[in-house]
């Protein structure tokens, strides 16, 4: 089956203007121009049930329409902070594939009339976002950028940006702040950034695996979209594996795929190196529970993962062997939440602290069942009192591995 | 139903409380409390903490209908959402039920608590905070019983670091609450401390020359939660259940900001009782919650080691000491066996009483009308009893609509309170628009901004007000626009101050400024209508009281002409010169330190009444100790003529009296009867004679009423450590307009001719060397140097380099100054901070 | 030169692209960085004065974002990602043996200022483990073997005085001409 996403794939050199367009490039935006009404435009994207590549799937279509109508100044944000662990979707786009990231974007722009396009890159990304500027260069001088874009009446400009290293502007508040040259806080929502955003204006914060969906949407149409995946999670997905797995990297699937399918079809993953045992798999990076051989079989899609007690998010899908000491798996990704916790909230700040502490002394053999005990109960007092999601995310390293491998813990546990 | 007011729950209660308000505030206005740390009523809520979270539930609709949902028992039906919220972001609305005593709230707070501990030192019993401390408060009431963190987890970090040499920081005791940061950046915009690194590595940082760079760094540590922020004259100084609050008003300030002094007995000051810090006194009408660093830490003149404690006369050249009896018979003598050639000079820090009694006993006792401030600087205290801001106005609630006008002053140096109450008027929306020579702080603030030309100023006020006469719909340049913005505001409230000006010319300016304010729009004229009004910005905290009063050559107590003017001060110091006074009373002022009186030329006899032994006090026959303001009671009038009381809080030190005390025994001895025994009592004297203050008693001035937000008492961690206000807000004398038809003031030519190519103007700087100040060890290093400010060109023509020093002869004296060519000087002009005010323009030369 | 003049056009063009100045601030302290090799008082003061902020304003967002140094490092930065899912393949070890090849631990610099070891969270390239940023240049799917090769390159590099733009260089000569 063709690309839709990875595109480039099929299509060399399709990062270049002229070549993007030989293959139908803009033909999405020109269509949205000329025959849609930026309502039209909004009322296909829902209807298309597309949900944010971001991780939380929030309908796209619902989500710009939010934005209050009329003229005046709004912001769309580009988020390619991508920062979670085990994630490197948006990073393939921008690379090869950024004008349909782009064409996406001025689609959004269009649909909720907003004049003005950032993409905030992590500051890591700066090797990759002089590749996606080139692309944004090429755009002004076509006439897809600017003034009276494509000869209508739409204008629109579009800059890059580049964050600095944190993981919390990957949350969209934190993104604006920063964007804004404040620390990378999240702020307290609401004000939801559809009512004020980016220096206090109504702004769409969208992931870049987001956008780049939106131009076949429009130029396919919702129907056409809606015929792929499960009743929940329509459209393709771009997987990232990495870990113990013999073909790591990013893989376009339709959503409803197993992750069995996914690991060892020789297609995709292709198994596991060594002929090692499979153990277990983080679906979503560092921020969701991991999941075990039980839960192989079920769909890659938003719910799929539900009943097993664990999320899709972005679909970064990291894989353990046999032979991963999953306190020391936990010991690491805690250690990723307290370095990325931004200080803000108590829960949060303290108590990721505080659990990569336990889970250092434990990990050493130096824990007690006290140790244990006040580990599980701090993450517990973390969820759902934070801020913003990332206290949600930091106890899933230690609820997931409890849950599924309390007696690797009590191994370790000073007698 | 008001439609402004929504309807509420909270804890089964019932409340209607203003749309917009905040879950958390809604509770405490109902003494519900739901526990804070990040909030803070004055700041905007960022929710960080998360100590607030509670129950919410809004009343669902039916998403077709709009109808309201019902259980079966009649009741809406409610949705509590999918977890706790934080009450200190959720603004209340219709229908909703909150819930704070339920089991999830109890243990989002215990644990809330308990993460805080985590890493918190356990050292109460050695914080200066402990006893006051939220924290501390609120682990008591919410927190587990037992810490569950291992110690050897804990983070340890710096335990004493000096934020600068005001402030220090205990980095393991903050909770990372960023009250401090946010009240640096929200209310007073010197974001000059902030977080640095993430996580649970968050500290506060400065990077500012000198550390913490704010006139309000104070204020940080009354309202940090935790024993974290403590300022370096309080740090381990005294524990606050040993202290005595006494309330009290700031010795400097002329907006009347009201304190509290903590005092208490200390063995190694003799059992006296003694300062041990000052903290702000709510007053929502004057200072809200805040005081300046002057404000809080000029205090230590009191309790110098130099303070003079024993009369003192002259014998054989040495000033020795005396008995009361013996220098008080002297004085008296003295002054009367001169009666024909006496005259006195004050200065204008002192009491209404001490100068009720100084001016009676010159114009009663001694029949002479030579009397004036010391250091006459500016004029329109009358002017202002016509048409100053009217009584029962809050500059807190102009806004949108309204203007204010600040004429020939630095506000964020001469007053900061008066500073931060207009730019928060600006920020509110009201329209600020300021004229001035040079740059101040305020004009980041104003929506115009009028640089006239050296000797301009009225000019350009004159322009202004002419422009506002005249009606426009289109306005042809920025000046008729103010000016039509001016007169068109819903409320005008204005500033002027004496910089660059001389006596008569802030006359000159006090006058077409009441007459803008008497202008009428639509029938409508300002003058006399509440939150409008003129606002003189005078140099001390006292000067509007020295006008009621009658310490002025013209006008006796209550602004009445005397028959034949006296001498002004000018006058009085050309006498001393030429032998045209033979006998000069001096209280509480410094005319010879100060540069206006060189010596004591040909005056037989000089008595100076003081605190500390003065450039002045040095060349005295006679000099005669006072108490300070923190030794007894009295009253201030502010510029706001808001006339409030302070109350004695340290015992008095050596044989010193009250000003107003010695002023009427020197009267005892003129034969004018027996002094009044109580300052209360002789206030009620003056209030008889003062038409502005009848009525007025010193129990009268007690009087308060609730404010918002409340603090005190249980409420340490709503409001700090600032001090519920429970001795007095206070009483605004009116204006004659609020009653009178007040006829336009006749305006002389007022103009400066400017005669020198580089005139040289003083300007104010809030650590200006000065009496009490100077006796402040704490802010030595903070204490304006002189310096010379230059445009770059004009320091280049007079060859001079930023960063130079080198000597200038100004008004007859030499000076060595610093050399400044950083932008504060606009070109043509020379500036000079760090010295005494002289009047108007000078010239000045190089040496 | 002060980095103020030296790239006034780059700081001028990055300006232009937001409608409040205070967003330029972290682009700017990426080329302030560039030019004096970390955040020091002097990069501090200088991108707070441009920009009308408070210089604690720029300290509080070095401390904030791990990209701005706050101590001197070498000429070239080597960001290891030792983060679970390149650790799954060997990232652990690669940071040891990279230690051990330049002597020097991790947060150090090697005593001729050429190299500083630093381990960071992911850098969205686990599939290519063990990778690293050498001055946010990726390099990726790494070993010992190839390890040597770029230290050797870049020793040869440094010593040749050829060092080639760097990446912050290159994306504010974006800004520059599009401004
Ligand atoms: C801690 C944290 C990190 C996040 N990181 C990212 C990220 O790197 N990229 C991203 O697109 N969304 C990230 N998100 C989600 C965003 O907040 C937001 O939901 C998303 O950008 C919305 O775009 P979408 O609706 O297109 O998915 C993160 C959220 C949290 C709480
Ligand atoms: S120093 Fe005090 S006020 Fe400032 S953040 Fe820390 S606890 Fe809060
Ligand atoms: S979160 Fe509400 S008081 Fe701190």
């Amino acid at each position: 089956m063709a690309y839709i996403l990875l595109r480039h794939r099929d299509i060399e050199n399709l990062h270049k203007l002229d070549v993007y367009r030989e293959h139908g490039g803009y033909e999405a935006l020109q269509k949205a121009i000329d025959e849609y009404t930026p309502a039209e435009v909004i009322d296909i994207v829902k209807a298309s049930q597309l949900r944010g590549r971001g991780g939380a799937g929030f309908p796209t279509g619902l989500k710009w329409s939010f934005i209050p109508k009329g003229p005046g100044e709004k912001y769309i944000t580009i988020n390619s902070d991508e920062s979670e662990m085990g994630t490197f979707k948006d990073r393939e786009l921008l690379e090869y594939n950024p004008h349909q990231v782009i064409e996406g974007a001025l689609i959004a722009a269009y649909a909720v009339g907003a004049p003005q396009i950032y993409n905030y890159m992590r500051g890591e990304f700066m090797d990759i976002g002089y590749h996606f500027e080139e692309a944004i260069l090429e755009c002004y001088a076509a006439g897809l950028l600017g003034e009276n874009i494509l000869g209508s009446d739409f204008s629109c400009d579009m800059s890059a940006y580049y964050g600095a290293g944190a993981y919390i502007c990957g949350e969209e508040t934190a993104l604006l702040n920063s964007l804004m040259g404040e620390l990378g806080q999240p702020w307290a929502k609401p004000p939801f950034p559809a009512i004020e955003g980016l220096y206090f204006k109504p702004t769409v914060v969208n992931n870049t695996e987001t956008l780049a969906n939106v131009p076949p949407i429009i130029t396919n149409g919702a129907e056409w979209y809606t015929s792929m995946g499960t009743e929940k999670s329509k459209g393709p997905k771009i997987v990232c594996l990495s870990g113990h797995i013999n073909k790591p990297g990013n893989y376009e699937i339709v959503m409803g795929m197993t992750f069995r399918e996914l690991l060892f079809s020789g297609e995709y993953g292709g198994g596991i190196p060594n002929g090692k045992e499979f153990k277990g798999l983080l679906p979503s990076g560092g921020s969701g529970p991991v999941i075990t051989a039980d839960a192989l079989d079920a769909p890659i899609s938003y719910e799929g993962l539900d009943v097993y007690g664990s999320v899709m998010g972005s679909a970064s899908v990291v894989v353990m062997d046999e032979t991963v000491d999953m306190v020391w798996a936990a010991m690491k990704m805690e250690h990723f939440f307290k370095h990325e916790s931004c200080g803000k909230c108590t829960p949060c700040r303290e108590g990721t602290y505080w659990m990569d502490q336990l889970l250092h002394r434990i990990y050493e053999g130096e824990g007690t069942l006290q140790d244990l005990d006040v580990l599980k109960s701090v993450a517990n007092r973390i969820g759902g009192r934070t801020l913003c999601a990332l206290g949600d995310f930091a106890i899933n390293p230690v609820l997931g591995t409890v849950r599924h491998f309390s007696n690797e813990y009590e191994a370790k546990i000073k007698k | 139903m008001n439609d402004d007011l929504v309807k509420l729950t909270i804890d089964g209660i019932e409340v209607d409380v203003p749309k917009g308000t905040l879950v958390v505030d809604a509770a405490k206005k109902i003494h519900v409390d739901i526990p804070v740390f990040c909030y803070h009523p004055k700041l905007e809520p960022v929710g960080m903490c998360r100590m607030c979270l509670v129950e919410i539930g809004l009343p669902m609709r039916d998403r077709g209908t709009g109808e309201l949902l019902l259980d079966d028992d009649g009741s809406p039906k409610l949705n509590f959402g999918r977890g706790l919220q934080t009450g200190c972001t959720v603004r209340v609305s219709e229908g909703m039920v909150v819930r704070t005593t339920t089991e999830p709230v109890k243990e989002v707070r215990e644990d809330v608590i308990s993460f805080l501990l985590s890493s918190h030192p356990l050292d109460c019993p050695i914080c200066d905070k402990g006893g006051e401390c939220p924290l501390q408060n609120l682990t008591m009431e919410y927190g587990p019983g037992v810490s569950q963190m291992d110690y050897s987890l804990k983070m340890h970090n710096e335990k004493q670091v000096p934020l600068g040499d005001l402030i220090y920081l205990d980095r393991e005791r903050c909770i990372q609450c960023a009250r401090c940061i946010r009240f640096q950046e929200e209310i007073v915009d010197d974001p000059v401390i902030q977080f640095h690194n993430r996580g649970r590595a968050l500290e506060i940082v400065t990077m500012s020359e000198p550390g913490f760079d704010s006139y309000w760094s104070g204020n940080t540590t009354d309202i940090c939660p935790v024993g974290a922020l403590t300022s370096s004259d309080f740090r381990f100084g005294a524990r606050p259940w040993e202290l005595t609050p006494v309330p009290s008003l700031s010795p400097h300030s002329p907006a009347g900001a009201n304190i509290v002094m903590s005092t208490r007995r200390e063995a190694k000051s003799g059992g006296r009782s003694v300062i041990k810090r000052i903290v702000p006194r709510q007053n929502e009408w004057v200072n809200e919650i805040w005081i300046s660093d002057r404000d809080r830490f000029v205090h230590h003149f009191a309790d110098a080691p130099d303070r003079l404690q024993k009369p003192l006369i002259r014998k054989n050249g040495e000033l020795t000491e005396v008995s009361w009896d013996e220098a008080l018979d002297l004085v008296a003598e003295k002054l009367q066996a001169h009666s024909t050639a006496v005259a006195g000079l004050s200065g204008d820090r002192l009491s209404n009483e001490d100068l009720y009694a100084f001016q009676h006993l010159f114009r009663r006792g001694l029949g002479s009308n030579n009397l004036d401030l010391a250091n006459r600087r500016l004029a329109g205290g009358d002017v202002t009893a016509q048409v100053g801001l009217a009584s029962g106005s809050n500059l807190q609630d102009l806004g949108a609509g309204d203007a204010i006008l600040v004429v020939a002053s630095d506000l964020h140096e001469e007053e900061p309170i008066w500073w931060l109450r207009v730019k928060q008027a600006s920020e509110r929306g009201a329209t600020l628009v300021v004229l001035n020579l040079r740059p101040t702080r305020l004009d980041k603030y104003a929506d115009y901004v009028f640089r006239y030309a050296p000797g301009e100023a009225i000019v350009t006020v004159r322009q202004l007000v002419n422009a506002a006469k005249v009606e426009t719909d289109t306005a042809v340049d920025q000046l008729t626009a103010a000016a039509d913005t001016l007169i068109k505001a819903n409320n005008l409230v204005a500033f002027y101050g004496y910089e660059g000006l001389t006596y008569t010319e802030t006359d000159t300016l006090a006058k077409l400024l009441a007459n803008l304010l008497l202008l009428k729009n639509e029938d409508k004229a300002h003058a006399g209508q509440i939150n409008s009004g003129l606002i003189p910005v005078w140099p001390h905290n006292n000067s509007q009281g020295a006008w009621d009063m009658g310490i002025h050559p013209a006008l006796a107590a209550g602004y009445q002409p005397v028959e034949a003017s006296g001498m002004d001060a000018a006058t009085i110091y050309e006498a001393v010169h030429n032998g045209g006074l033979k006998a000069l009373y001096v209280m509480g002022a410094d005319p010879v330190g100060d540069g206006r009186m060189p010596n004591r030329g040909q005056l037989d006899f000089l008595v100076v009444q003081e605190l500390f032994l003065t450039e002045t006090a040095k060349l005295a026959d006679v000099v005669l100790p006072a108490q300070s303001w923190a030794e007894r009671e009295g009253t201030f009038t502010s510029g706001e003529r808001r006339v409030q009381r302070y109350y004695q809080a340290i015992s008095p030190l050596g044989e010193c009296r009250p000003d107003w005390q010695i002023a009427a025994q020197i009267g005892e001895r003129l034969d004018m009867g027996k002094p009044a025994f109580a300052a209360s009592l002789l206030f009620r004297d003056l209030a008889k004679v003062v038409p502005q203050y009848k009525g007025m008693d010193y129990r009268s001035l007690a009087k308060v009423a609730e404010q918002w937000p409340l603090v005190g008492g249980d409420d340490v961690y709503y409001g700090g450590t600032s001090y519920k206000n429970e001795a007095g807000l206070g009483q605004q004398w009116a204006a004659a307009a609020e009653t009178d038809e007040v006829g336009l003031f006749e305006v002389a030519d007022g103009d400066t001719a400017v005669t020198t190519n580089l005139p040289l103007v003083r300007i104010a700087a809030l650590y200006t060397p000065g009496t009490l100040i100077n006796h402040t060890p704490m802010l030595a290093d903070r204490l304006a140097a002189p310096t010379l400010h230059l445009y770059a060109d004009d320091a280049q023509i007079i060859g001079l380099q930023d960063g130079g020093e080198t000597v200038i002869q100004v008004n007859g004296r030499s000076l060595s100054v610093q050399v400044c060519v950083n932008g504060h000087a606009p070109a043509g002009l020379a500036l000079l901070s760090g010295v005494p005010w002289f009047p108007g323009m000078a010239e000045f030369e190089i040496l | 030169m002060t980095f103020t003049e030296k790239y006034a056009a780059e700081i001028e063009g990055i300006m232009a692209r937001f409608p409040h100045k205070k967003s330029a601030v972290l682009p700017l302290m990426h080329l302030a960085q560039h030019y004096y090799g970390y955040m020091s008082r002097e990069a501090m003061e200088e991108v707070a004065a441009i920009l009308d902020l408070d210089p604690t304003h720029i300290l509080s967002l070095a401390g904030f974002y791990t990209l701005y140094y706050e101590e001197p490092v070498g000429t070239y930065v080597l960001e290891i990602c030792n983060d679970l899912a390149c650790a799954l393949r060997g990232a652990d070890e690669f940071v040891e043996m990279a230690c051990d090849k330049l002597g020097v631990g991790v947060d150090g610099t090697t005593e001729d200022g050429l190299f500083t070891i630093k381990t960071v969270m992911c850098l969205a390239a686990c599939d290519r483990a063990p990778m690293l940023q050498c001055n946010l240049k990726f390099e990726e799917n790494l070993d010992e073997e190839k390890f040597e090769q770029l230290i050797a390159r870049l020793r040869d590099e440094a010593a040749n005085g050829r060092t080639p733009p760097t990446v912050v260089e290159k994306v504010a000569a974006y800004a520059k001409s599009t401004s």
